[in-house]
């Protein structure tokens, strides 16, 4: 079997970095999953984000 | 030369410093018109940041009239608000008067104020004083019972209080509201520990006065009757600590952060004394029997000035049981803490958590990392009905909205050059 198929035909152990939904479905489908509580700086918000790069503090 | 980040976080670090280096005691009880600072005559100050009367819910309206018609300058909610129009009662925030008020927080001259004095920093703030527990004013009631209370607040309670503080020297309230979070205290919306800490200290000093046996024995009876009595002077004590961290050139620390069911607003010690509002949050709220969501206001009130100074929502896992009141999980207590530890820029050793090792609460909410990581400051808080005359429909928690920081934010960028 080449690795590709390992892939998907072996247990998963998933890493979830974000967003919740993902966890949940994972989790429903008994896949193995530690989440990470991660989101982009600022939500994303282009301007504060500039502010807080010229801040030093990104 | 020093960078940008290099400033901030110095002048952070001394606001902090600041802070935790406060030494508040309350020291006495007088009338507004004495105590508040710029108080006026014919003014009525009030919770959360400036709002007009026409932008006010219900019962916080009513309440402002409540506040005019206990003063005598109008018989009927109709005249009260006639003296607003025509400019002959001014309103104006606590906040702008180094005091603060919960839910609608009136303060009006002849109300007995308790004086807090900051003997570090000389930084003196004032809070009024509870008059009922459910229906009371700060929720938008008047009526006769509001009005006895109010009455005896006044005559009874305030000169009392005020023999018994100025003989005992003032109580060093760090120390013992440290000691009641140790007890299950939060310090906003769980203070019987402190209450008992309070009696215990003061009673005593009552015995010392010349007030007849009957006057004492209703004071003491209502000290501990009502278990959150000496909760509006610990938020005058963490207004006094907030005092310490405001007005320091550089700094991105929260000063000032409050409510009054429309607004939401914060002031950041680098940025004066300039507001930044956004429309308050709902609050999550457990129901008293009988109401439900469209009963509730909006976010209210100054006090979550105890989240500004690092605890009530800051400080759950020292209080986990308190989430019957309020709602929520004892592992969500523990982690509405955790969770501050990210916004925050130290840790006040003085109120420490037994059950986090005892690590100090976190203090010093940076716009910067509010900003920076979307998570904003986590409030437990009582809240009211939409409706005068009805008084406390629940409690709950709420976040401040991200707007007020993100405003900040912008405006501190700019001081900033960025």
């Amino acid at each position: 079997m080449d690795k590709e198929m390992e892939l998907i035909t072996k247990p998963m152990k998933v890493i979830n970095i974000g967003i919740d939904s993902f966890l949940e479905s994972l989790k429903i489908q008994g896949v193995e999953v530690v989440h990470v509580d991660w989101r982009p700086p600022a939500e994303g918000d282009s301007k504060l984000i500039e502010i807080l790069d010229k801040l030093e503090f990104l | 030369m020093t960078s940008k980040k290099e400033l901030i976080e110095a002048a952070n670090r001394q606001a902090v410093e600041k802070m935790i280096a406060s030494r508040p005691f309350v020291v006495d009880v007088k009338p507004a018109i004495e105590a508040v600072a710029g108080m006026k005559e014919r003014m009525v100050c009030h919770a959360g940041p400036p709002l007009e009367l026409d932008e006010m819910v219900p019962s916080f309206k009513h309440a402002i009239f409540g506040g005019i018609m206990w003063e005598l300058w109008a018989k009927t909610p109709e005249e009260a608000e006639r003296l607003i129009r025509d400019g002959k009662v001014a309103i104006e925030p606590n906040h702008h008067h180094n005091g603060i008020g919960t839910m609608a927080g009136i303060t009006t001259p002849s109300m007995p104020v308790f004086i807090i004095e900051d003997r570090t920093h000389g930084f003196r703030s004032t809070a009024n004083i509870r008059e009922e527990t459910v229906k009371a004013l700060r929720y938008g009631c008047y009526d006769e019972n509001v009005k006895r209370k109010l009455d005896w607040n006044r005559d009874v309670l305030g000169p009392v209080l005020s023999a018994a503080l100025r003989e005992c020297g003032g109580i060093d309230m760090v120390p013992l509201m440290g000691k009641a979070m140790h007890m299950g205290d939060d310090g906003h919306n769980e203070n019987r520990a402190a209450n008992l800490l309070f009696c215990m200290q003061l009673i005593p000093h009552i015995l010392k006065t010349d007030f007849s046996k009957d006057v004492m024995r209703e004071v003491a009876t209502w000290m501990n009757t009502d278990t959150r009595f000496v909760s509006t002077a610990e938020m005058a004590v963490c207004k006094a600590i907030t005092l310490a961290a405001h007005n320091i050139e550089n700094c991105s620390i929260v000063t000032t952060m409050c409510r009054n069911g429309t607004y939401t607003g914060i002031r950041v010690s680098g940025l004066e004394d300039q507001w930044f509002k956004a429309p308050a949050p709902e609050v999550n709220l457990l129901f008293f029997p009988g109401y439900g969501p469209k009963d509730a206001t909006k976010d209210c009130g100054d006090s979550c000035v105890t989240e500004v100074a690092g605890i009530g929502a800051f400080a759950m896992a020292a209080a986990p049981g308190m989430v019957q009141f309020v709602g929520g999980t004892v592992a969500d207590a523990i982690n509405y803490t955790k969770e501050m530890y990210e916004i925050t820029t130290a840790k006040n050793t003085n109120w420490t958590i037994p059950y986090l090792d005892l690590q100090g609460c976190p203090i010093g909410i940076d716009i910067i990392k509010v900003v920076k990581t979307g998570l904003t400051p986590h409030i437990n808080t009582s809240i009211g009905h939409v409706q005068p005359n009805v008084g406390q429909v629940g409690a709950g928690m709420t976040r401040a909205p991200l707007k007020c920081f993100a405003d900040a934010l912008e405006a501190f960028g700019k001081l900033m050059g960025a």
